[in-house]
């Protein structure tokens, strides 16, 4: 009896909670770090880059919107769900990164983990990060963070999942919606991260994902008007573009930038903190006069 | 009735000893500058004041370099508590020379004495006397422990508060333990000049202030040297966007505090004389020269006319002329290029079809002046609706709900400041939550406090001023970049 022919899955973008193909048609390969054949990914056009951001602040309202707690459970799903897939995550992290399973497995484990710790962080960081202020005079007055608005991210070139989670869950949690590019060469566990966002309760839009050419897609959301703020830790080590040229073009619509914290990408293994979340809030500060 | 003439109310400027020239002051001294000098003016009356020395890039290195060493060699080591007790003595020399301040800060400006007396140099000196409690106290701060300092900051100020926006940079860059290189608008240096000699009383080490006075040039110069580790600037959106680019690619921090298009929103229900006050306060402070001027009213339709009447009868019993009277409530434009510009978008907006209405004040012969002024019948496609004026002119526009009056309000590309008046204290929570801006005033307009952040949305910058969060910019552990 012959050997069952297993069931590839087509790799598409992930935007506003559909999977479309590129609108260009345009597919690049995906091999393994030793070289085999793994998928065939979206490779995402200007147009496509466009549309997610259409998408992202279409979500971003009613995302910031849902109550702290509400933002907190939702995306303390995802990590149930990622959990659940957590056997596929670690086959594409060993396969696309070249690692042996069980450092496959330490960072998919460290990726969930920190998804749950961004999570808890919904509901907290407008405590930590906000205050009264005592002005001298007969005033109410309170700073608050609030979300930026729509967020590009592009994301870690090498580590395609911690990496990834580690962008993405600082900059939802407070509110945003993001527009993620994948890792140039490493985008599939980025497309089912979508696939897991898709079945949990995080409405379209929040998070799409873009596959394709870092240096065709980062230009176009750096300078896009209708983009808030930018991370660009995959801008290092990416493909035809530097963190430099992102972060000039970003500066002619005062993007908020994140820049990659070292010259090198680093491990991602302990790169959990409250300023990745604090680079994409505004501090709102309301004033009110107190009388009778 | 009786009507109640006014008798002048001038302040002396006895109090004040301007000289002919000023240096530059580097690493505790004045000094030469290399690149020629620029007169200052008194922009109510054109008078020349005295000649200041322009600092090239010679001149800026010289200062980078004094605050370098100052920060390596006395203010970073320097305990928490003595830092505190320098910036303290700041405060307190602020205060005692106050007057002396006003006056100086009048005349080179134009702003009537009642406002450099009454607001710009007492929250100056609160800015010392705040920040100076937080140089010993950077552990509690929220920004981790132990927090350090960028080291050398390069600042950009501009003209339109020109001692008030020096001390918004230096007192929390000094606090978190960095040195500083500043450099005050080139139409208003003389205070900045005078803080220098206020650093010298106060015994400030060498170095850990300096003071470089030029135009443009000088402050291309300051940000882009190479050994300053973090800028501030404020100033107007299009050079903030240079600066962003200018930096794109290096890791300098910035702050910047850009331009701004204020929605004062009234409701039908608004404390109607406090919306008058708020409004009249919002835009004609500082002869409107204010980057989170409350520029646009947008009023609900129902409440248009009424609030029309009330306003114009209150511009009517405005005062324009010497801002050195005490009775002035509105001073001299700062300079002929910036009275161009408001009369530029100010013939825009009649073009464009908006009706103009003009306080009716007699103007003065000479220096750089404009009436209080309401535009009625505007649309939000139009100039005056959309671009910073930064002059004493009003642009009225209506709204029917909630909804669309926030719609309205976010119709440009800046997010500074917003206003809200109304007795409904749910409706001014749902919208100061919908509001994208940095500062909500809710029946109240144009409140400053050391204690309180301030800082815009999009395109009117990034980074915070005041408070806890105004420190953080100035630590390495609070900066997100």
């Amino acid at each position: 009896m012959s050997e069952r022919l297993d069931v590839r899955k087509t790799y598409k973008l992930y935007v506003g909670g559909s999977f479309p193909r590129s609108e260009s048609g345009r597919t690049y390969e995906v091999v393994s770090a030793d070289g085999a054949f793994l998928a065939n990914a979206a490779q995402g056009s200007r147009k496509d880059a466009r549309d997610a951001v259409r998408a992202a602040r279409a979500a971003q309202p009613g995302w910031a919107g849902a109550t702290a707690y509400n933002r907190g459970q939702v995306l303390y799903r995802v990590a149930e769900l990622l959990e659940g897939r957590r056997a596929q995550f670690v086959a594409d992290v060993a396969a696309g990164e070249g690692l042996r399973t069980a450092r496959a497995e330490a960072a998919v484990d460290a990726a969930i983990d920190r998804w749950v710790w961004y999570a808890g962080w919904a509901d907290k960081v407008a405590q930590v990060a906000g205050n009264a202020n005592p002005v001298a005079g007969p005033y109410f007055n309170l700073s608050s963070p609030e979300p930026t608005g729509v967020v590009a991210v592009v994301a870690p070139q090498r580590s395609s999942l911690l990496g990834l989670v580690s962008v993405i869950a600082p900059v939802i949690l407070t509110g945003n919606t993001a527009v993620v590019i994948s890792s140039q060469d490493r985008p599939l566990p980025a497309i089912t991260l979508g696939e897991v966002l898709a079945t949990s309760d995080v409405p379209g839009g929040v998070v799409n994902v873009l596959t394709g050419k870092t240096a065709e897609l980062a230009p176009v959301l750096a300078s896009h008007m209708d983009v808030n703020a930018i991370d660009l830790a995959g801008a290092v080590e990416a493909d035809g573009v530097t963190w430099g040229e992102l972060e000039a073009l970003a500066a002619d619509t005062v993007k908020r930038v994140r820049r990659p914290p070292t010259d090198t990408e680093p491990t991602w293994l302990t790169d959990a903190s409250l300023n990745q979340v604090l680079a994409f809030v505004e501090t709102k500060t309301v004033w009110h006069p107190k009388g009778t | 009735m009786t009507a109640f003439e006014y008798a002048p109310a001038p302040e002396s400027r006895a109090v004040v000893d301007i000289a002919s020239s000023y240096g530059l002051f580097i690493d505790g001294e004045f000094t030469e500058g290399s690149g020629g000098s620029l007169k200052t003016i008194n922009p109510a009356t054109e008078e020349a004041l005295a000649e200041v020395a322009v600092a090239d890039e010679s001149d800026v290195d010289r200062a980078v370099a004094a605050a370098r060493r100052a920060q390596q060699k006395v203010w970073g080591p320097m305990p928490g508590t003595e830092r505190a007790k320098y910036l303290y003595r700041i405060a307190r020399l602020l205060a005692e020379r106050s007057r002396e301040f006003a006056v100086l800060e009048t005349l080179d400006n134009g702003k009537p004495i009642r406002e450099s007396r009454d607001v710009d140099v007492p929250l100056a000196s609160a800015w010392f006397f705040y920040y100076a409690g937080w140089a010993d106290k950077l552990d509690h701060a929220g920004f981790g422990v132990d927090p350090q300092p960028h080291g050398v900051v390069g600042q950009v100020i501009p003209w339109n508060f020109p001692l008030l926006m020096l001390s918004w940079k230096i007192a929390p860059a000094l606090a978190a333990g960095n040195t500083v290189v500043l450099k005050p608008a080139e139409t208003t240096p003389l205070s900045a000049l005078l803080f220098a000699e206020l650093v010298q009383q106060a015994g400030l080490p060498p170095g850990v202030v300096n003071i470089v006075t030029g135009a443009g040039a000088t402050g291309a110069a300051v940000i882009g040297h190479a050994d300053v580790d973090k800028v501030a600037f404020t100033g107007s959106t299009a050079v903030g966007k240079s600066i962003a680019k200018q930096i794109a690619g290096t890791r300098k921090h910035a702050t910047l505090e850009l331009g701004g298009k204020a929605a004062n929103i009234v409701f039908a229900d608004a404390p109607i004389d406090q919306a008058v006050e708020g409004i009249v306060n919002g835009i004609f402070f500082n002869q409107g020269q204010v980057c989170c001027a409350g520029s646009r009213v947008l009023v609900e339709e129902s409440m248009h006319d009424e609030l029309i009447d009330r306003l114009k009868s209150r511009l009517g019993t405005l005062r324009l002329g010497d801002p050195m009277d005490k009775n002035t409530d509105i001073g001299a434009i700062n300079s002929a290029r910036q009275l161009q510009r408001i009369n530029e978008l100010s013939d825009a907006g009649e073009a464009e079809g908006a009706v103009r209405w003009s306080a009716d004040c007699a103007i003065p012969e000479n220096g750089f002046w404009f009436p209080p002024t309401v535009f009625t019948q505007v649309s939000s496609a139009h100039r005056i609706a959309r671009e910073e004026i930064f002059g004493p002119v009003l642009s009225v526009l209506t709204f029917r709900t909630p909804a669309e009056a926030v719609a309205k309000a976010h119709n440009t590309p800046y997010g500074l400041s917003a206003g809200i008046w109304t007795e409904k204290g749910s409706r001014i929570l749902w919208m100061a939550d919908r509001l994208r801006a940095g500062v909500v005033w809710a029946n109240t307009f144009n409140k400053f406090d050391p204690t309180s952040p301030f800082g815009g949305y999009k395109e009117s910058g990034y980074g915070r001023e005041g408070g806890r969060h105004g420190l953080g910019p100035y630590l390495v552990e609070g900066s997100t970049r």
